[in-house]
């Protein structure tokens, strides 16, 4: 048997004292290293099927690379910086315009939450500019922003920004009435009603939204890449259709993924995690 | 008895605030809050109004605890809203300490059947965000919370956040707050209502504990009649709808009161009698027209189910 491991919340458990109180705990189980083996065969398996494939040789290499050589190709790109200098310029346009977008999307949704009117004007532009799928954007900022780094940053923010808009203002709505009464009550008003009772009050649907719009973000980043920017990872991806090295195209994918993954699971769902069980979201885990 | 018990002996103690006020008679203390000729009718959706309260008089003089006592819809919480200032009477005053009331203030602070803690914050830091209104430094503000926590006795568990304590600990985090801000009238909106019967029977010996240490005002919404005379000074009875103040009893038993006890129970069914009617006229008008009368059901006690033989 694996031992049982309990990882406590730090802040919230560290009270009950001699177990008095009802007080409901939060103790995380540890993942059974069964679903880690199930999670490690899958991707094996699909590998091995991957390099089986290719040995029988049904499609030429530049069309089905080995994973072999794909592995290869990682280990050259970032061996000769290529890779890892693709990756640094990509994630500073990301953080740069993600960070404008999450400023700008959740100020302006909690505004939109708050103000019937707006809601009823801005919140339907919102909502119909929502739908249209950011690369759409791309040709327009070429040519407010030419072929440079605003254009990207444009682009990146256009794509993240109105998930998180949205998710903030609907956070908004959930707050329940009575807690913003009562805050008025408690002589909480103007700026500190935002800061202090409303932003926090919406704080995990944002949160949810953020890890959405980081998503969206990554995506308009690579269709601006792949169009018109220089370096970065899309541009790698450029290359490769270029150069027509499949590989290097499916290291690039192998990248792109494992980024995104590490993203979501080392902040996002650390993030949401603690967030939801200090707001009592969580009652029961596994 | 239960005289035994350490929530008697607590209450029992000495109670500074609580002695002096007793020496002066209730009349000739300065009146905390009136109200005159308040009635308020809300519009419904199909363009019809209801008179909700009619013609409301009555005052609350400093350091009383007042409970008011209605069926269900009878415009108690309406009232209540009125005097926090989150609702506008249609016609007539309120005045607290002689002032016009126009909107919500921090000197009439309301506890609510939910606590309405805020979930991210901590027993002690939902104490103090309200303390941070009134200009307290960040030290006094920690110093007083817990001052506060102590009087309900939760300062162990400052640090838990709302989900993790009870029902009856929240309700009492919530009294503790809406105490820190020692507002003039603290207004209360069947605050116990949600509890189990054994919390609230703690809970009315808490409060009434506490009532006499602070000696603050306060103005108790009920429908609970036992509940009412336990706690109460003076126990204002309001018809159904429209609200109209239907009686007025002065409740002069020792405290701290028991809600089980004889005395209690006896006064109880006193008002019960001359509520009976009024909780029969909600039936009524809540149940089909013709049911109530085919069966002729006294319609206290009585499902809706069991009247109507559909």
């Amino acid at each position: 048997m694996v031992p049982r491991k309990t990882t406590l919340p730090k802040k919230g458990l560290a009270l009950n004292p001699g177990g008095a109180g009802p007080a409901k705990a939060h103790i995380k189980k540890p993942t059974p290293w069964k679903n880690y083996l199930v999670k490690f065969g899958f991707y094996a398996g699909i590998v091995g099927i991957w390099e089986l494939v290719c040995l029988l040789g049904i499609w030429p290499p530049h069309i089905l690379p080995s994973p072999v050589s794909v592995a290869l190709t990682l280990y050259r790109g970032f061996e000769d910086k290529s890779l890892l200098v693709g990756i640094g310029v990509s994630m500073q346009r990301l953080v740069i315009g993600y960070s404008i977008s999450v400023v700008l999307g959740v100020t302006i949704g909690l505004f939109l939450g708050r103000i019937k009117y707006l809601e009823h004007s801005l919140g339907s532009a919102v909502l119909g500019i929502q739908t249209l799928p950011s690369i759409c954007w791309v040709p327009v900022a070429t040519l407010w922003f030419g072929f440079g780094q605003v254009a990207i940053a444009f682009v990146v923010v256009i794509g993240s920004l109105f998930v998180i808009v949205i998710s903030t203002q609907d956070g908004v709505k959930h707050i329940p009435p009575l807690l913003v009464k009562n805050a008025r009550l408690l002589g909480i008003e103007g700026w500190r009603l935002y800061w202090e009772v409303i932003l926090p009050g919406a704080l995990p649907t944002i949160v949810t939204g953020m890890k959405l719009g980081w998503s969206f973000a990554w995506r308009s980043l690579m269709g601006g890449e792949l169009l018109f920017a220089k370096l970065g990872l899309g541009h790698l991806l450029n290359q490769g259709r270029v150069a027509n090295d499949t590989s290097l195209l499916f290291a690039v994918m192998v990248v792109i993924v494992a980024i995104g993954l590490m993203v979501d699971h080392l902040i996002f769902a650390v993030a949401e995690r603690s967030i939801k069980r200090r707001w009592g979201l969580l009652v029961e885990e596994h | 008895m239960i005289d035994k018990s350490p929530l008697v002996e607590m209450a029992k103690g000495p109670s500074p605030v609580g002695a002096a006020r007793r020496a002066t008679p209730t009349l000739s203390r300065p009146i905390k809050l009136r109200l005159t000729g308040v009635s308020k009718a809300f519009r419904s959706a199909n363009g019809n109004t209801t008179l909700a309260l009619q013609d409301i008089n009555f005052e609350v003089r400093e350091g009383e605890f007042v409970c008011i006592l209605g069926p269900s819809g009878c415009g108690k919480t309406t009232l209540l809203n009125i005097i926090a200032g989150l609702d506008r009477a249609g016609c007539g005053d309120v005045l607290c300490n002689g002032r016009r009331v126009k909107g919500p203030g921090m000197d009439r602070i309301v506890m609510f059947q939910e606590s309405v803690l805020f979930p991210w914050l901590t027993a002690c830091k939902n104490i103090e965000i309200g303390l941070k209104s009134k200009g307290l430094s960040k030290a006094a503000r920690t110093v007083k919370a817990m001052d506060f926590l102590r009087l309900v006795h939760l300062s162990k568990f400052a640090n838990a956040h709302p989900h993790e304590l009870s029902g009856g600990m929240r309700q009492r985090v919530a009294l503790a707050r809406s105490l820190a801000m020692e507002p003039e009238i603290l207004l209360m909106d069947e605050p116990f209502t949600a509890l189990d019967a054994q919390t609230r029977w703690i809970l009315h010996y808490e409060l009434q504990n506490i009532w006499e240490k602070t000696g603050k005002t306060v103005i108790f919404v009920t429908h609970n009649i036992r509940e009412a005379v336990c706690l109460a000074d003076r126990v204002i009875v309001l018809s159904s709808r429209p609200g109209r103040i239907k009686r007025e009893y002065k409740i002069d038993l020792p405290r701290p009161r028991d809600d089980g006890s004889v005395e209690v129970a006896a006064l109880s069914t006193e008002i019960l009698a001359i509520l009976r009617d009024e909780i029969e006229k909600v039936m009524r008008e809540e149940l089909d027209e013709g049911s109530c009368k085919e069966c002729d059901v006294k319609c206290v006690g009585v499902t809706p189910d069991n009247s109507n033989p559909k």
